[in-house]
């Protein structure tokens, strides 16, 4: 299995053959609660760290999912369109867009497993 | 922050929560859906001792609440609930309340926890020459509501009159609930049946668990994010989104709880409103794209030239569609019609619809 790695925004980056696939983690989906809505970023967008590159909607509110790493968007997970409760029951699984790295070096700033594990202790 | 008789009730129960104007509430137990479904279908029990009591006692009180409240009670029975508002002199909504009338000596208002400090000035303010007593009684009292269509069948368990004799917007102050002292009304901010209760603030727990446990497999605890959905499909405002102190409630669509013929602070604005119609409207949206519309976003003409404001916008549990209510200029309000809705860098096409949200289930 492909290494996860974690940003204190709460997304994940699960890296395959250079390219990140982006998404939100479960904690992150527990807080949201119900998610009713999904904003793409489109193929082909270039995004850059730091920045929204989408939107995860639950019923309560809006949050913006920020790009762990930059690039481009090469795939998009078209299922949570219509089936935004993906997230819900399976975060991990449900990734939300791929970005094709234009500086894997950035994917050092990003926190392993048990360093996630360790922030989430420390916000709690 | 303030904190409710309930408090400790909700940490045991897994609640999450957060800060409503000052107050540490509930905001969801075990899901916003499933609490919102447990109240269509069954029912959902809320703690709502966070909204503000006051009474106005004296030989007057009649007189001293027509001049101040939007709805007539000099017609009302004893025991009888109105809703109605606080304008203030320019028309604008100072407050949305419930106005309950113990008799004509007697009447007892529930305002929102947000605006409890100023209604209290504003009434306060407004005695004058009127004998009459303005008391503030928001420390006397814990609330709750149980509310869904089995909130009947759960509370009668734990009360000894028939709850039938309890019409809708009518109360009884003599009676109680599991052992203790309360007064109950059949009224709630939900769309569906059931009671609001009101007991000392020392007995609310025991009455909060005595109905999760008679009602259990049948009363969800259910929180404020649950609450607004809930009273959002309804089509019940809330202050701050549909009704504000800048806006009278001819233009948020709530003509029908202002006597035609009272004579109340702001009431000549609304005649003239009456008769001229107003600039602006709330209208519902059904919106069309991909998307949700939330409170604040902006509406826009075909054209794009801005219009308006979302007040209330949800993926309604319910009906399963995104629908909002929106504040625009009178001369767009038509159903049928189509308008747009900026939603970050996009613009949404929506329809507007009838307000009955629940009616298309």
């Amino acid at each position: 299995m492909a290494k996860v790695l974690f940003t204190n925004e709460h997304e994940y980056v699960q890296v395959k053959d250079g390219v990140a696939y982006v998404g939100i983690s479960d904690y992150a989906q527990e807080q949201l609660g119900d998610i009713v809505y999904v904003e793409l970023p489109e193929i082909d967008d270039e995004v850059t760290i730091g920045d929204p590159m989408g939107v995860v909607e639950s019923v309560k509110s809006a949050s913006d999912i920020f790009a762990p790493v930059s690039g481009t968007i090469v795939e998009v997970n078209e299922a949570l369109e219509d089936q935004p409760e993906l997230i819900n029951e399976d975060a991990m699984e449900n990734w939300i867009a791929a970005v094709q790295m234009s500086d894997e070096s950035e994917l050092d700033e990003l926190m392993d497993e048990d360093e996630y594990k360790a922030f989430l202790e420390s916000e709690a | 922050m303030k904190k409710t008789p309930l408090y400790q009730d909700h940490v045991d129960l897994g609640a999450e929560m957060v800060d409503f104007a000052g107050w540490n509430m509930p905001i969801r137990y075990r899901g916003l859906v499933q609490e919102h479904e447990a109240v269509r279908n069954q029912a959902g029990l809320f703690d709502v001792s966070h909204m503000g009591e006051v009474r106005i006692k004296g030989p007057q009180a009649t007189e001293y609440v027509q001049h101040v409240f939007t709805n007539d009670v000099a017609g009302l029975e004893d025991k009888q609930i109105v809703y109605g508002f606080l304008l203030n002199p320019e028309g604008g909504v100072i407050e949305d309340l419930l106005t309950f009338k113990v008799n004509d000596n007697e009447y007892f208002m529930v305002v929102n926890a947000a605006n409890h400090d100023v209604d209290m000035e504003w009434l306060r303010s407004q005695v004058g020459d009127f004998d009459v007593e303005v008391i503030d009684q928001m420390d006397d009292y814990g609330v709750l509501a149980l509310q869904g269509p089995k909130a009947q069948e759960v509370l009668q368990k734990l009360v000894e009159v028939d709850l039938d004799e309890i019409k809708l917007f009518r109360f009884n102050d003599d009676l109680t609930v599991a052992g203790v002292a309360a007064m109950v009304s059949r009224t709630g901010y939900t769309g569906e049946d059931g009671f609001e209760i009101f007991v000392k603030p020392e007995d609310t727990s025991k009455v909060w668990n005595e109905i999760l446990r008679v009602g259990e497999g049948v009363v969800e605890p259910a929180g404020l994010g649950a609450r607004d959905t809930l009273r959002f499909e309804a089509g019940l405002p809330l202050y701050g989104n549909e009704l504000a102190a800048d806006r009278t409630p001819i233009e948020s669509g709530f003509g029908f709880f202002v006597s035609k013929d009272g004579d109340f602070i702001g009431s000549d604005v609304i005649k003239t409103e009456r008769d001229n119609g107003s600039n602006r409207k709330i209208v519902a949206l059904e919106v069309l794209d991909r998307g949700i519309a939330r409170s604040g976003y902006p509406v826009y003409n075909l054209e794009g030239e801005e219009i308006g404001l979302i007040t209330t916008g949800y993926k309604s549990p319910t009906v399963g569609k995104t629908i909002a209510n929106a504040l625009i200029q009178s001369e767009y309000a038509k159903l049928g019609d189509e308008l747009l809705i900026g939603v970050r860098n996009k613009k949404l096409k929506a329809v507007q619809i009838s307000k009955r949200f629940l009616a298309k289930k």
